[in-house]
């Protein structure tokens, strides 16, 4: 009973670590850039899939590729940020009116991105496996991998916290996500600021598919139910808040964990949905939210 | 209607196109190919989408994501009720099923803003489809639903009813105080609340007209799928969908969603059959090019050249 109670536990921090990965770059997008990118998922499912092809057609250790996928999604958001989303932010009248329309525009995207993983790489699920043996931990047992994709996740969310706090453009980053008009007249580049978050972002989504890929089957469907749920931990924790995705991470792994142990884990997402329904109408600002 | 002073002199030529249109639609299925009224059909089904989408979400920049869940209420409607009763009374249950929901969600959820209701209400498609699955796999053990048989011809014939109601209850709304009201909310809603809109009661009534529409629709199409299952019934695409058509259209006048739906229902008939694999795609890229681009549809471009033909003297019209 404890043994399985620790599983459990243990499980759904695992779990949540990678949840809070996604939700910090979630978290960066509409926190800094204010585009509530609803394609989210689907720079996990390129970070995914591209890992999953180097490794089984080229051979690339997944950890390694980690080197490749993460600068690549950086790029792809980057760029997708300056043509795109910029447009968008000059020709929109209000912040209220941007967010509509770069919402929808980011659901254009999603298709767009899904169909072209479809293309290349077919709509067939795909696994791999690496790194797979059993790890006890004072009596649950888990997958090896399972490990190392939460120590990964967790220190890429540190270093980047550290980059934050600790350097010039984390400075200039979180000017532009306390007042984006104010922190333009002080001198810094909000275009480049923008696209730089909206890039972070995506990157942060692309390092966590392709650590995912290492734990999980693939499906090119995957990508919305990874979008829900960086929404819903980036309302939990609060926005723009990293230690806050963390900690929203960790809830909804447990209770995705819980669900799924004692439940069913078709439940899963219905759960998670509940929360976020009860927590929005009681709790709109987050749990670590300012207002 | 005699009290709505919109009917005037300027209606009579615009009224007469739409008479005319409205026979001819009538008397269609007697004239034209079966592949004619299958595919006006699905025309008649993404109007009713996009316009009552457009009742609600247009004039009060609520985007509301929630389309696919009252489209497949209606659908699910139909299936359990389809065999005991008539069609008509089916999609009456249907409608309301959809109706009384919004009522509820939209009570406990008007109340976010913006972008956080986007959110939640399409959560919401995702909600109600993986419960739906849990209790046919592990309540009621039953995978899927057959739904009773229509034949095409009477699919077509609810399908333009249903879309003829709407576009009256539609244009009735615009003209009348309630239409203002959203409209007021829309513009900015706590100087609607100040001069003494209930604005809660006026979102959440629009909504659930709205969804009454949608499910009704959902009610008829189930007739024409015969088998149904949650992922079907509860498909996503019917949240975008209409979305992508209102904005294509233009929201500005009541005809620019029909203009909307209707091309793009052809455009997407076409797309599928011919080039199945790149339709997605294509979609996608229109999606994005109709935001960037077209603030206004199709319908504020003509009417920008219209404006400008006529020396910009109707430029508020």
């Amino acid at each position: 009973m404890l043994v399985t109670f620790l599983d459990v536990v243990i499980g759904g921090l695992l779990l949540g670590g990678i949840f809070a990965l996604i939700a910090v770059g979630l978290s960066l997008q509409y926190g800094v850039a204010r585009v509530l990118n609803i394609a989210h998922g689907e720079f996990i499912l390129l970070g995914a899939m591209s890992t999953w092809w180097l490794h089984t057609v080229h051979g690339v250790n997944p950890l390694v590729s980690l080197a490749i996928t993460g600068p690549a999604t950086f790029i792809i958001g980057f760029l997708i940020h300056r043509t795109l989303f910029q447009r968008l932010r000059s020709t929109s009248a209000s912040t209220g009116a941007f967010e509509g329309r770069s919402m929808l525009a980011a659901f254009g995207l999603l298709f767009i991105i899904q169909n072209v993983v479809i293309l290349i790489w077919g709509a067939d699920i795909k696994s791999y496996s690496y790194y797979a043996f059993p790890v006890n931990l004072g009596g649950a047992v888990f997958g090896a991998n399972r490990l190392v994709i939460f120590g990964f996740a967790v220190a890429i969310g540190l270093i980047f916290y550290l980059f934050l706090a600790r350097t010039r453009q984390g400075k200039a980053i979180r000017a532009a996500a306390q007042d984006t008009a104010t922190a333009g007249l002080m001198g810094i580049n909000i275009k480049w600021v923008l696209a730089l978050c909206f890039g972070f972002g995506a990157m942060m989504a692309g390092l966590a598919g392709s650590l995912l890929s290492m734990t999980i089957s693939l499906n090119s469907a995957m990508g919305l139910k990874y979008t829900i749920i960086a929404v819903i931990v980036v309302v939990l924790g609060g926005m723009g808040s990293i230690p806050g995705s963390f900690i929203g991470g960790f809830i909804l792994g447990l209770v995705g964990s819980i669900v799924s142990y004692y439940l069913d884990s078709l439940l899963q997402l219905a759960a998670y949905y509940g929360l976020f329904m009860i927590l929005l109408l009681v709790r709109p600002a987050g749990i670590l939210g300012k207002k | 209607m005699n009290s709505i002073p919109f009917i005037s002199k300027r209606a009579l030529v615009p009224g007469f196109i739409i008479l005319i249109l409205l026979i001819l639609l009538a008397a269609a299925p007697s004239y034209s190919s079966a592949y004619f009224v299958i595919l006006m059909g699905d025309v008649f089904m993404y109007i009713i989408l996009t316009v009552s989408w457009t009742i609600f979400s247009g004039p009060t920049g609520y985007i509301s994501l929630a389309t696919a869940a009252f489209f497949g209420i209606g659908v699910y409607a139909s299936a359990v009720a389809g065999n005991e009763f008539p069609l008509l009374v089916v999609i009456g249950l249907g409608g309301l099923a959809s109706f009384g929901i919004a009522l509820l969600v939209g009570f406990l959820t008007l109340r976010l803003k913006g972008i956080y209701f986007a959110i939640f209400t399409f959560g919401l498609v995702t909600l109600i489809e993986t419960f739906l699955r849990w209790w046919e796999l592990n309540i009621s053990h039953t995978i899927g639903r057959v739904v009773v048989y229509v034949d095409n011809t009477t699919v077509y014939y609810v399908m333009f009813i249903i879309l003829v109601v709407l576009m009256l209850t539609a244009f009735i709304i615009r003209h009348s105080r309630f239409g203002l009201a959203l409209q007021s909310i829309g513009e900015h809603e706590e100087a609607a609340a100040h001069i003494g809109i209930n604005v809660t009661v006026v979102k959440t009534i629009a909504f659930a007209i709205s969804a009454f529409f949608m499910g009704a629709a959902g009610a008829v199409m189930a007739t024409r799928w015969t088998y149904i299952e949650p992922s079907i019934a509860f498909n996503p695409l019917y949240s975008f969908i209409p979305v992508l058509m209102a904005i294509f259209g233009g929201m500005g006048q009541l005809y620019g969603p029909v203009i909307g739906a209707t091309i793009f229902t052809y455009l997407k008939e076409k797309l599928i059959t011919e080039i199945p694999e790149l339709y997605m795609v294509i979609f996608g890229v229109v999606m994005v090019i109709a935001i960037l681009y077209l603030p206004d549809g199709l319908v504020g471009i003509v009417q920008k050249l219209w404006t400008r033909i006529r020396g910009g003297k109707r430029a508020h019209t």
